[in-house]
């Protein structure tokens, strides 16, 4: 991978891993989108999207609320999308070790958010008197370093996770022994599992989603067996 | 002789409007620990209470963003319900202990009702839309453009709409939270999502394990069995965890065995 390919990769995980919180929540954070767009940048959105996939599926629970504690899937998902195209789908093992390379670096991403949110109170307590005399410069400044220390967090991040993961998924990916069919249904299987368990959880409460959850299923798997999305 | 209602005053000129539409975007920016997205409601107000007589250079204005920047809790997107109601208290000089009163009751209301709508129903309603599209072999384009322009539509919307009945409604704006929309929303989003995410996962299931399906229906069981730990743990283990155990497990195995 070239420097500027990777400059670009971490630029775009400073820009997702903003977006998760700070500005504008318009949700390329997702990591439907941001590992898609890795694999763009990089040449192959298609790859990107794949891993993308799978991460959303294990995605569809978290729920970004207020001050809870959650992975930072942002930058994450750029990394993991990063990681997948750079292997090139060489080994059978490309796609699970990327997976498992974006899980990581969401963990870490949520804890450097926690952080974060620690740093910000110390700095709106720095400027605790220019906000109690209501200096609309305290305000503004105040606002602006949040938005630009979680850039610079997410850039952090990003450089980092890639920098440190990328040699680690070569060397797995060179002592992997599952076949490659194996090692997809795991992957498959287990992301199934979460979004499956996700969907129960976030929707079994309200009435009649019990029923319209399996008449969705009754849906999909006809749909597959009629070949409409084989 | 009764008076009828008063009409609200014209909204803000379009710049202002524009203005603290973008720093809604922006509105967590300084979230933190102590005031929450306090600094940000200050940061989006303050473009209209420039407009207070005198401009910036007043106690008057003073006064009020020092009152705006204290502790304040929302939805980021309900946030703008409360910072049009609160644009109209400030330029109307309405009591500051009223405002107060406003910003403390609003606080849970404006939480827990865009957490439900937003969150818990919007945010994977538009998820699994992707998804299924995904699985019936959409390309990248279609299923990135699809999702953010399905998701933001609503983002969009609801802050547009926040900020005009905030405006029209001012400090009343609570009545506004009665509106069908959240009373009535959050479940009929969680009954599409709950139909959608019943068509997208096994299509987007059968794409991810591609031509070769000699193994659909082992996965298909294992799944199942996942989800049912997956539900039975939640209040230990969260998913993602879960996921990243199971991986971790299966990536160690296939390399030192």
């Amino acid at each position: 991978m070239t420097t500027w390919a990777i400059a670009g990769i971490v630029l775009l995980g400073g820009v997702t891993g903003t977006d998760t919180v700070s500005f504008p929540q318009a949700m390329i954070s997702r990591p439907i989108v941001s590992a898609t767009l890795a694999g763009a940048l990089l040449g192959a959105p298609a790859q990107g999207l794949l891993v993308g996939v799978v991460l959303e599926l294990i995605a569809l629970e978290t729920l970004p609320v207020g001050a809870s504690r959650y992975p930072e899937w942002g930058s994450a998902s750029v990394v993991a999308g990063a990681l997948y195209v750079g292997s090139h789908g060489d080994s059978a093992g490309a796609l699970m070790v990327a997976v498992l390379g974006g899980l990581v670096a969401a963990w870490i991403g949520g804890l450097s958010m926690v952080w974060l949110r620690r740093r910000n109170a110390t700095l709106a307590h720095q400027r605790r008197a220019g906000l109690d005399a209501g200096s609309g410069g305290t305000v503004l400044r105040v606002q602006l370093l949040g938005i630009a220390s979680d850039f610079a967090r997410a850039l952090l991040l990003t450089g980092v996770a890639y920098a440190v993961l990328a040699p680690v998924e070569r060397a797995l990916a060179n002592q992997w022994t599952l076949d490659p069919l194996w090692s997809r249904s795991a992957l498959v299987a287990v992301a199934a599992s979460v979004a499956l368990g996700a969907s129960w959880k976030l929707f079994h409460l309200v009435a009649g989603t019990r029923w319209l959850f399996l008449g969705g299923l009754a849906i999909g798997f006809g749909l597959l067996a009629l070949g409409v999305a084989a | 002789m009764s008076q009828g209602p008063v009409a609200p005053p014209p909204p803000p000129r379009v710049g202002i409007r524009a203005a603290m539409m973008l720093r809604l975007l922006a509105v967590q920016g300084a979230w933190n620990y102590e005031t929450l997205i306090g600094n940000g409601i200050a940061f989006c107000l303050e473009p209209v209470l420039r407009e207070l007589p005198g401009g910036e250079h007043t106690p008057e204005f003073r006064a009020a963003m020092a009152r705006q920047a204290r502790y304040f809790n929302a939805h980021p997107y309900l946030a703008a319900f409360a910072v049009g109601a609160l644009a109209r208290a400030e330029l109307d000089h309405e009591a500051p202990e009223r405002i107060e009163r406003f910003r403390t009751a609003m606080c849970g209301p404006l939480g827990s009702v865009g957490d439900r709508l937003v969150w818990a129903g919007w945010l994977p309603l538009s998820s699994l839309v992707a998804l299924a599209l995904f699985g019936l072999h959409g390309g990248a384009l279609v299923v990135v453009a699809t999702f953010l322009v399905l998701y933001n539509v609503g983002h969009v919307a609801l802050l547009m709409w926040g900020l005009r009945t905030g405006w029209r409604q001012g400090l009343a704006v609570a009545s506004g939270l009665g509106h069908p929309i959240f009373r009535r929303g959050p479940a009929i989003l969680a009954r599409a999502a709950a139909l959608v995410a019943g068509i997208a996962i096994p299509l987007a299931f059968s794409r991810l394990v591609g031509a070769e399906r000699a193994a659909l229906g082992e996965i298909l069981v294992a799944a199942l069995l996942g989800a049912a730990l997956v539900v039975k743990l939640q209040a230990r283990l969260e998913a993602w965890r879960f996921a990243l155990l199971l991986i971790s497990g299966i990536v160690l195995f296939s390399v030192i065995r």
